[in-house]
């Protein structure tokens, strides 16, 4: 999102986006369809429980020895004959592979999807440098057409409805489109095909790298994923540092969670494992082929609050669940990764300021924690990031008084029980027949759409202390 | 039946807004043998702290309601968020104060309402207070916090006079979320209504939670909507056939 947009606050945000109609009917189909799909897909899957524990316990010992098995990464890459680079910052990122690019004489670039290359603003940064990117996801290939950023991590144009794409293909293709899924990927797949076969680069993120074999992982379902690591004369991967696993074994592990937390699908349709580029000998795979190991604040948080959120898989379950991500999508959350996971991806990338009002997009119902294949406590850490905004003075000096003075009256049950006098009084004007229906100032943003009970005319306490039968 | 005292921590939403939910309880307990009581000058768990991120004062808070509560037996809580809090975050809180030691004794020995009766006392013949079809909604804390879906089930399915129906998505937010309600108002109030829509799909009369706070937010969408449902915590259903 730009920074004018940004400017909006964030519940504006939201807001607009539940007035959105189109938006609202397709985010209610899609988020509920995935959550059966997944529902079903661990109801028979019973091993589920204890694979999702064991994935969790790779991820964190990975990270205990992050830098040992990155250079088992890197050696192995190289072995066989593919180039590492090391990026600290987006910026660094862009100028690697923008680099790669002008030196190979590439002038357009088909990319499979990649969160990645989005956290970067990868495609602006080509276009600046004169090289055409192609996304070839079909989500992607949408919003690339539509000039949007995806609002899903695996559903890129989740927030768009079939009639909406076929309007889009109409207008931006210059061909008739009928909202038929099956005919609009016909037609994006003939557009593609040419791409594909003219792209000098291809450029990939990775689900995951295997450090002893030097194995890039894609996991795809459109196959697309092959032709971009496959047909063009260079292939680029990106990818967050964390996504290294030591083995083979490690691997298998995740892959039987993975799909599953994410479409439902035992395993999604097509596995590609990438080994440098092409051997003598091979038919098929790229002269070159370079891995881009992005920090972006990752490394930061191995030893941080974020800690948690590295092991993040980027399956989406945590965004089907979320009661306020079915509600706003991922737009209106500003930022590259959306739902529970993307504040945190958010507050990790970007820094605690950028969440203060993020940090409160959640009930905390847990829906998250439950459906996260590697049960990352993510309303444990938004309550860690909405106690650093408030020591940082970040948040509101209005709210810290406010939770303040409740601190105090909390402590105090005089004071407290003086509150509960003082708003039987401020209450008057505005109960009756044992409800309340209109408040104002702050008070006013619960009334709106709900009643409030009063203060009661004498509270529990206040009863128990009078009435003998209660007691007795 | 092993309890013979209880107290009440009636908690700051129950003491305030829905003392009847108190009274219903102490009958009930009364009933059923146990004595209750209730330490004087409560206040609150200090949920409502910890969650907004002001965790110093929360410790204050627990710290107060530790020494209220030392020499009870059992602590019996309305809330399923509150004896969340008190079960699964007092004893990190306090984890560096002279109160530790009690701060984890007393996290054991406190129970939400509907796991007092059904997994401490192991009583689950109640009549209903009002008769029909019912339904229950599971409130967030108590059934991912607490891991607790059946004892209120259990419960309302034995209920004499009662009726449970289940409730579609009975275990997706109700869109309270303490101060997520007002600072979010228009978000809380669109999944509040999605709640309640699927409450009239079941046709009950009576909507039935173990939260205060789910009670407050539903509850009040449903007097809005000038709704024949009635919101009730489950003490109050259970309080009948005197």
């Amino acid at each position: 999102m730009s920074d004018a947009e940004l400017a909006t606050p964030f519940r504006q945000r939201a807001d607009g986006a539940m007035k959105d109609a189109f938006l609202q009917e397709a985010l209610t189909i899609a988020t509920t369809k995935f959550i059966g799909l997944r529902r079903d897909a661990f109801a028979g899957f019973p091993e589920g429980e204890a694979l999702r524990d064991q994935a969790r316990a790779i991820k964190e010992a990975t990270l205990q020895h992050l830098d040992h098995h990155l250079e088992t990464l890197i050696g192995n890459v190289e072995r066989l004959g593919g180039h590492v680079h090391y990026a600290a910052t987006p910026a660094e990122a862009r100028s690697i592979i923008v680099d790669i690019a002008r030196r190979t004489g590439a002038r357009m670039a088909v990319k499979s999807k990649s969160m990645a290359t989005e956290e970067i603003h990868l495609n602006e940064a080509l276009e600046a440098a004169g090289i055409t990117p192609v996304e070839t996801d079909l989500g992607e290939y949408i919003i690339q057409l539509a000039h949007e950023r995806p609002s899903h991590i695996i559903a890129p144009a989740i927030h768009k409805t079939k009639g909406q794409v076929a309007e889009l293909f109409s207008r931006e293709l210059k061909r008739p489109a009928e909202p038929d899924p099956e005919a609009l990927t016909r037609i994006a797949r003939g557009e593609l095909r040419e791409k594909f076969l003219q792209a000098d680069l291809g450029i990939t993120g990775a689900n995951f790298a295997v450090a002893d074999t030097g194995t890039v992982v894609l996991v795809t379902n459109e196959g697309n994923g092959r032709m971009v690591t496959s047909l063009p004369r260079v292939h680029v991967a990106v990818m967050g540092v964390e996504k290294v696993v030591p083995s083979f074994t490690d691997l298998m592990v995740f892959l039987a969670i993975l799909a599953k937390s994410a479409t439902g699908q035992k395993l999604s349709v097509y596995t590609s494992m990438v080994q440098g580029p092409r051997r003598a000998g091979e038919l098929e795979g790229p002269d070159e082929f370079h891995l881009v190991l992005l920090d972006g604040g990752r490394i930061a948080q191995i030893g941080g609050p974020l800690r948690e959120a590295l092991s993040c898989l980027r399956c989406g379950a945590c965004l089907n669940v979320c009661p306020v991500y079915r509600q706003i999508g991922g737009h209106a959350y500003g930022y590259t990764y959306p739902g529970p996971i993307g504040i945190l991806l958010t507050a990790m990338l970007e820094g605690a300021p950028a969440v203060k009002d993020l940090a409160h997009a959640s009930s905390l119902c847990g829906a998250c924690v439950e459906a996260c294949p590697v049960r990352i406590d993510i309303p444990r850490m938004l309550i860690d990031l909405r106690r650093e905004v408030d020591d940082k003075k970040i948040a509101p000096w209005t709210e810290r008084v406010a939770f303040k003075l409740l601190a105090r009256l909390l402590q105090h049950p005089r004071l407290y029980r003086f509150a509960a006098k003082a708003g039987r009084i401020m209450q008057k004007p505005f109960a009756s027949d044992g409800r309340i229906g209109r408040l104002p100032l702050f008070f006013g943003e619960w009334t709106r759409t709900r009643d409030l009970p009063p203060v009661a005319s004498r509270t529990f306490q206040e009863r128990w202390a009078s009435e003998k039968d209660l007691q007795a | 039946m092993t309890a013979r005292r209880a107290s009440l921590m009636v908690t700051c939403l129950g003491d305030l807004f829905f003392p009847e939910v108190g009274v219903s309880i102490v009958r009930l307990l009364r009933k059923l043998g146990v004595a209750v009581d209730v330490p004087a000058d409560q206040t609150c768990c200090g949920l409502p702290l910890f969650n907004s991120g002001y965790h110093a004062d929360a410790a204050a808070v627990a710290g107060r309601a530790v020494a209220l509560f030392r020499d009870s037996e059992h602590v019996v809580v309305p809330s399923g968020s509150c004896a969340w809090m008190v079960k699964h975050e007092y004893p990190g809180l306090l984890a560096d104060s002279a109160l530790a030691r009690e701060a984890s004794q007393l996290a054991a020995r406190t129970h939400e309402f509907s796991q007092f009766l059904v997994r401490v006392l192991g009583v689950t013949d109640f009549t209903a207070a009002v008769p029909g079809r019912v339904t229950y909604h599971d409130s967030c804390h108590l059934l991912r916090g607490l891991h607790e879906s059946q004892s209120p089930r259990t419960l309302l399915g034995k209920l004499k006079g009662a009726e449970l129906v289940p409730l579609p998505g009975a275990d997706e937010c109700c869109g309270f979320g303490g101060s997520f309600a007002v600072r979010l108002p228009e978000v809380s109030s669109q999944i509040l209504a999605k709640k309640l829509a699927n409450v009239e799909s079941t046709g009950a009369g009576c909507l039935v939670a173990c939260d205060a706070g789910c009670l407050m937010q539903m509850g009040g969408g449903l007097k809005r909507a000038k709704s024949r449902v009635r919101a009730l915590h489950l003490a109050e259903l259970l309080d009948g056939g005197r």
